[in-house]
């Protein structure tokens, strides 16, 4: 079947993934609806990663032979990539982390350690939201700890979205730093980042971009969303595990303190004190995820040259006939925003009688794979009086018909679970 | 296609779980512990009431899967009653089972309902499920003679 909206081409994307081939246990075909977790690499990126380890593989900036400059220039040039992605006015501000976890870790450790204007002390405060991943929480609760500041946040509306009336009384002029995530991991709800973002820069507050679930899935230009930092993660945009990106601007990055000590990250080192480099590379101590950095870099390629705004379409199209087909089963509940065109691929839901594990246990018996649990978002869980939830979430090679897998097994659930 | 499915949701462990035995937290008790999964962020407080030796009452309240739930219900009918020491030798009798990756045939004399979570040890995803409420009631325990003693 067709949709409106779908991925003209669905069938030959699909043929790009090796993995969409494989069968589970018991023959049964992989419906993988677990992309909001991670999500699959297409050939293109395999392929990238094996000729570079079999053909230029060497260590990056200090190796002086061919195949070190080779391998220099195929992470720069994933610089250039990622900063083409989304938008950025210097690839100098372009840094590679390990995660997203590790790059938001390195602005809230760098501005506990900052001096000067971008120090933070009692009676400041960080400003956060309620549908955050433990990721964009537990660093600014680090920070506002040892710091003696104050964490703040936005709570949430009934139906799943950032309950905006009090921002006014939240972002005052006693905030630092607002930090937020665009698109719920949990919820799937898309957050008004640009308006915040204003907000947060009338009373001179530094605005941190948690875009882990929306680079896969929305066009991103860090000047139109008006971040400062704005962060996300390799392996969920068909990239590899082990590199996320970390980009920031120019004047903000060149403020801040280094994060990690060591090689390359350095000037000059006397045994008195260092001079550190310039950015990017003053946030890059060590040897860098390499392979990891031109797989992300074949990654980005690959998305864009699908076209992002094409692979948003895609996702709404699938999210909204998953609502549908979800809204057929008794007793299901799905949290967060019921309108495919509010929210992005991931859904979360609850239903009667049944635990989320063992709903993607019957569903995995199946080939169905999703995820049960709090998906790292617990205070959003407990905002809506659920332990735990199970989560769909498609992605640029989901088609109608997994979905309706999943339906499908949602109702053997509920019989074989004896619901209803 | 589901015979692997059914040797994981065993009909007593689907019965446990719609009708768990020795339910709520109940007094007296000399100790109470709270244990999460923080993979799946599955709850138990567990109470556990002990009297010259004997385990007298074990009582709780749990949120959770199924596995987990029944679990709970199993490990209350198998410790209740007993002496701390037998009952302590049924957890690692019910512990090598979980562990056992599928191997161990479990002693039905000594596990009773708990023979039905043999096949638990063969989703190695879901062994920490069947064992939440066991370690919360040897903590429990642990405590329990600390307070007595």
């Amino acid at each position: 079947m067709t949709l409106p909206g779908l991925l003209p081409e669905l069938e030959v994307i699909r043929k790009d993934f090796p993995i969409l081939e494989r069968t589970l246990a018991g023959g049964m075909p992989l419906v993988y609806l677990d992309s909001a977790n991670t999500s699959q690499k297409p050939q293109c990126v395999i392929d990238a990663m094996v000729d570079h380890l079999e053909r230029h593989n060497a260590n990056v900036a200090r190796a002086m032979h061919q195949l070190g400059a080779e391998s220099s220039e195929a992470f720069e040039n994933a610089r250039d990539v990622v900063a083409r992605f989304i938008g950025a006015p210097s690839r100098d501000e372009v840094i590679f982390t390990k995660n997203a976890s590790e790059a938001l870790n390195l602005v809230a450790n760098t501005l506990a350690w900052a001096t000067g204007d971008l120090a933070i002390g009692e009676g400041d405060e960080v400003v956060i939201t309620e549908m955050e991943h433990h990721s964009n929480i537990v660093p600014w609760q680090l920070l506002t700890e040892r710091k003696g500041a104050t964490l703040r946040w936005f709570g949430l509306t009934e139906s799943g979205e950032l309950d905006l009336a009090d921002i006014d009384s939240l972002i005052t002029e006693r905030t630092k730093v607002v930090s937020l995530t665009w698109v719920s991991n949990m919820l799937g709800t898309i957050n008004p980042v640009k308006e915040i973002a204003r907000r947060a820069h009338e009373v001179g507050a530094i605005v941190v971009v948690d875009a882990s679930q929306a680079a896969p899935q929305l066009p991103v230009d860090v000047t139109e969303v008006d971040a400062d930092v704005l962060v996300f993660t390799g392996h969920k945009v068909v990239g590899p595990t082990g590199i996320g990106v970390l980009w920031g601007k120019r004047s903000l990055l060149e403020q801040l303190p280094p994060f990690l000590g060591g090689g390359e990250m350095i000037e000059t080192v006397r045994m008195e004190r260092s001079t550190y480099a310039g950015i990017p590379h003053k946030f890059e101590a060590g040897t860098p995820p390499i392979v990891e950095a031109v797989g992300l870099g074949a990654a980005l390629e690959y998305l864009a040259a699908i076209g992002l705004d094409n692979i948003h379409r895609h996702e709404q199209a699938i999210t909204a006939y998953a609502l549908d087909g979800l809204a057929t089963i008794p007793g299901l509940r799905v949290l967060g925003p019921l309108d495919a065109a509010r929210r992005g691929g991931a859904v979360a839901f609850e239903m009667d009688g049944v635990h989320p594990h063992d709903i993607a246990q019957v569903l995995d018996s199946r080939g169905v794979a999703v995820r049960a649990g709090h998906h790292c978002a617990k205070p959003a869980h407990a905002r809506f009086g659920v332990q735990s939830s199970t989560r769909m979430s498609s992605y640029l090679y989901t088609t109608p018909a997994e979905i309706d897998a999943l339906v499908e097994g949602l109702e053997h659930t509920r019989a074989y679970f004896k619901v209803g | 296609m589901n015979a692997e499915l059914d040797s994981l949701y065993q009909e007593i462990i689907l019965d446990h779980y719609k009708n768990p035995h020795h339910a709520g937290l109940r007094d007296p008790y000399e100790a109470e512990v709270h244990h999460v999964n923080p993979t799946c962020g599955d709850e138990v407080t567990l109470r556990v009431h002990i009297a010259e030796g004997t385990v007298v009452d074990v009582s709780y309240d749990a949120v959770g899967c199924s596995i987990s739930q029944a679990s709970a219900s199993v490990m209350t009918d198998l410790v209740i009653g007993k002496p701390v020491d037998e009952a302590m030798s049924v957890h690692e009798e019910f512990l090598t089972l979980m562990q056992g990756k599928g191997t161990v045939e479990p002693d039905e004399d000594v596990l009773e309902d708990g023979i039905a979570f043999a096949g638990v040890a063969k989703f190695p995803a879901r062994v920490k499920c069947a064992l939440l409420s066991w370690m919360a009631w040897k903590d429990a325990t642990a405590r329990s003679l600390e307070e007595t003693r």
